[in-house]
């Protein structure tokens, strides 16, 4: 693994269907190596989509198809040699919803390095001890580790999440509108928890919120939504990247007129 | 004005409104009403006949047979002796009917080495036939090879003989007590007794053609010997079928038609299961199933539940949330991972619950097993998956059959366990649905 490269993710001409459905279209986009990359737009215009196609996530759902080709330090995530499972445990993903399992805190953060087939306890017990100190949790945990993940806060529950998901040691962490179903303390945390991550981690987060975008991120990559009336009374849509930029510049001078519009609130 | 109904209009229709309300929610009423009307008789009429004075003779009394008329406290010689005393004639017939392994129309004629074949028999009679064979060692052959059980029975049904004349429900011995006794009085060597035909004696005494005496064990390890088979039979392949329903196979035409027929079998009659179980199990495979043995009945009960449980479990399988699916394989594991991980221990209680519904079904089925050839009269129990075997459902269906009214006290006891088995067994589901419940909010 090469880590002094300036790009951990890069996608070209990358168009997504469900079945015959075009989702998205055209997306040329470049991860910056243990940066954060913030992706913004209105809904449904392919953000969660372009998101899970980094870790072929997509791969589980019937019909989904990728084309063009998403690199990953320099290899095709999609090549014929490439196991989906390997991907997943390099590119961690967050979903929006905390979803721990229905076990204890322990089990969910033990889960991912188990998987790997580590049994032994001692190796266990220190992986579990740092990614939840890692995450922000383990103070709050620390002298409960046998409670079920669920009896956990939202908040909480999702930054156990995000300690499952660093127990792995990924390397890049898809993050799908983290924050989407937490309070403004809880939110907060979270965003503090990922300026800490991006030292050690590429983080991608989607978010539809644009403030987070602002004081988070370090690009902002915008997607929006093209129509085109098909037939009488049909239209087709998909989703299109406007517009990629450091956040400063996306937000402060955006070159699109449609960027523009979209973060003063005008549509979306 | 808005297009709305004035007040007047409102009021009348509104009224109609709650009227119409009323009706419907009566009907709903009365419909519950009937149905646990319906449960209600049903219980009371079983225990109308499980329960009830009885009047009962014997041929010889126990006490005559013995001090303090307790058989069972005697051991095996004694209990042989006391056959061969009261009916020395009759030991060949025993030997017959309990343990000759050749059929009846060679009994006689084949040497004991085939007839006894397996069984302890004095050495210097290998070639003997039964004829030759002295009453004195019908005796041994019967002490060593008969249980204590067995020959307590025996003695019970053949020496002692307790007949019962007549037997009351539970209604008429609570309300014509007098009119009995009066009966009771003109049967002086009689005794007039209250008898519960659900006891321990009738748990644990093997069948029997003497309704006082008879039993039901051998037909709740019947019971027990086949579900268990169904149970390994069917769980494993339904859930495997599920898991693969579920969680492998894709969209595509072939596999919708597999699981619309899935749907489709478990609606089939129970009797067809019945008459294929005969064709293949009992027939087909005879050479491994040996018949109409209790593996058959497994095997049979096993293909009946099959699509219901695969139907419950795919359900249990499709209830677990996509999230958690989502999740494990974002941590990088792999399909079977998810599946045994997550997937299974989140499904299992739902399983489960469907399962011993299921099995719950499958141990009150008659149908089937009168196709397959369950025994109507046996006195063995079964003792490994080829054994012959009769089941309680079987036993019931026996009993109440027969033309003597005993007959249908004792089938009301047997009713009376089995519907207890059903409720212990839903009680269980219900209880594992809870309890998943629980946890999932906990
Ligand atoms: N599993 C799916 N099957 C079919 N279509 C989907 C699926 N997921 C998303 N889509 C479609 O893809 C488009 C983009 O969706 P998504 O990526 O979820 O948008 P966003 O995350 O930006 O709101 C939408 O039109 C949506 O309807
Ligand atoms: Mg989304």
């Amino acid at each position: 693994m090469t880590t002094n490269r300036a790009y951990a993710v890069e996608l070209k001409d990358v168009n997504i269907y469900y079945g015959e459905k075009l989702a998205v279209k055209d997306v040329n986009l470049s991860i910056a190596h243990q940066k954060i990359t913030a992706f913004i737009g209105p809904s449904g215009c392919g953000k969660s989509t372009v998101l899970r196609s980094i870790n072929r996530m997509n791969d589980l759902i019937p019909g989904a198809k990728v084309e063009g080709d998403v690199v990953y330090r320099s290899q095709s995530l999609y090549g014929r040699d490439i196991d989906a499972v390997e991907v997943r445990r390099r590119i961690g993903m967050v979903f929006q919803k905390p979803n721990p399992f229905p076990k204890s805190i322990y089990d969910n953060v033990a889960y991912g390095p188990r998987l790997l087939g580590i049994r032994d306890r001692k190796v266990l017990n220190e992986i579990v001890e740092r990614s939840l100190k890692h995450s922000f949790l383990w103070d709050e945990v620390k002298g409960d580790l046998k409670k079920s993940g669920l009896a956990l806060s939202g908040g909480q529950q999702q930054r156990l999440c995000i300690a499952r998901t660093i127990a792995v040691e990924p390397d890049v962490i898809l993050m799908d509108e983290p924050c989407s179903a937490l309070d403004p303390i809880a939110t907060q945390a979270i965003e503090d928890l990922m300026k800490e991550l991006v030292k050690q981690y590429t983080i991608v987060i989607v978010t539809h919120n644009m403030q987070q975008a602002q004081r988070v991120s370090d690009y902002t990559a915008f997607y929006s939504i093209r129509k085109e009336v098909e037939t009488e009374g049909k239209e087709k849509r998909w989703g299109v990247l406007v517009e990629y930029a450091p956040t400063e510049t996306l937000f402060n001078q955006p070159s699109h007129e449609e960027t523009e519009r979209y973060i003063r609130g005008e549509f979306g | 004005m808005n297009g709305l109904m004035d007040d007047a209009a409102f009021s009348r229709a509104l009224k109609s409104r709650h009227r119409r309300g009323n009706i419907w929610q009566r009907f709903f009423r009365l419909s519950t009403i009937v149905a646990l009307l319906a449960l209600i008789a049903l219980f009371l009429n079983i225990a109308n006949s499980a329960f009830g004075y009885a009047l009962q003779d014997y041929d010889i009394a126990p006490t005559e047979l013995v001090e303090g008329g307790d058989i069972a406290s005697l051991d095996n010689a004694r209990l042989v002796a006391m056959l061969a005393e009261h009916q020395p004639r009759r030991l060949a017939v025993y030997v017959r009917d309990t343990l000759s392994m050749v059929d009846a129309s060679v009994f006689t004629t084949l040497p004991l080495s085939r007839v006894l074949e397996g069984r302890s028999y004095p050495e210097a009679l290998a070639s003997a036939t039964i004829p030759e064979v002295t009453a004195d060692d019908l005796q041994t052959i019967l002490r060593d090879n008969l249980t204590h059980d067995q020959l307590v029975s025996i003695i019970e049904e053949q020496v002692i003989g307790i007949n019962v004349l007549r037997t009351w429900s539970l209604t008429d011995s609570l309300t014509n007590r007098a009119q009995i006794e009066a009966i009771a009085a003109e049967n002086p060597r009689a005794n007039l007794i209250f008898r519960s035909w659900l006891d321990l004696n009738f748990l644990s005494s093997p069948m029997s053609g003497n309704a006082a005496v008879a039993g039901i064990r051998t037909a709740i390890l019947g019971s027990v010997w086949v579900i268990v088979i169904t149970v390994a039979f069917a769980f494993p392949i339904g859930v495997g079928a599920a898991i693969y329903l579920e969680e492998y196979a894709t969209d595509t035409p072939l596999n919708n038609l597999i699981e619309t027929n899935i749907r489709n079998l478990a609606g089939v009659p129970s009797i067809i299961y019945g008459l294929l179980g005969l064709a293949i199990f009992v027939r087909a495979l005879e050479t491994i199933t040996a018949g109409r043995t209790v593996l058959s009945a497994g095997l049979t009960m096993g293909l009946l539940i099959l699509p219901v449980i695969i139907i419950n479990s795919q359900e249990a399988i499709r209830a677990v949330p996509s999230s958690i699916r989502e999740a494990s394989f974002g941590l990088g594991a792999t399909r079977w991972q998810t599946i045994w991980n997550q997937v299974l221990p989140a499904a299992m209680p739902g399983i489960l619950t469907g399962t011993i519904l299921a099995l719950s079904r499958a141990i009150g089925e008659t149908a089937p097993l009168i196709v397959i050839g369950a025994s109507t009269f046996i006195l063995s129990d079964p003792s490994s998956p080829l054994s012959r075997f009769t089941a309680l459902p079987i036993q019931i269906y026996q009993w109440t059959a027969r033309p003597q009214p005993e007959f249908r006290a004792a089938a009301a006891g047997a009713i009376i366990v089995l519907l207890i088995l059903l409720l212990t067994m839903n009680a269980s589901a219900i209880f594992l649905r809870q309890r998943y419940r629980r946890k999932l909010t906990a």
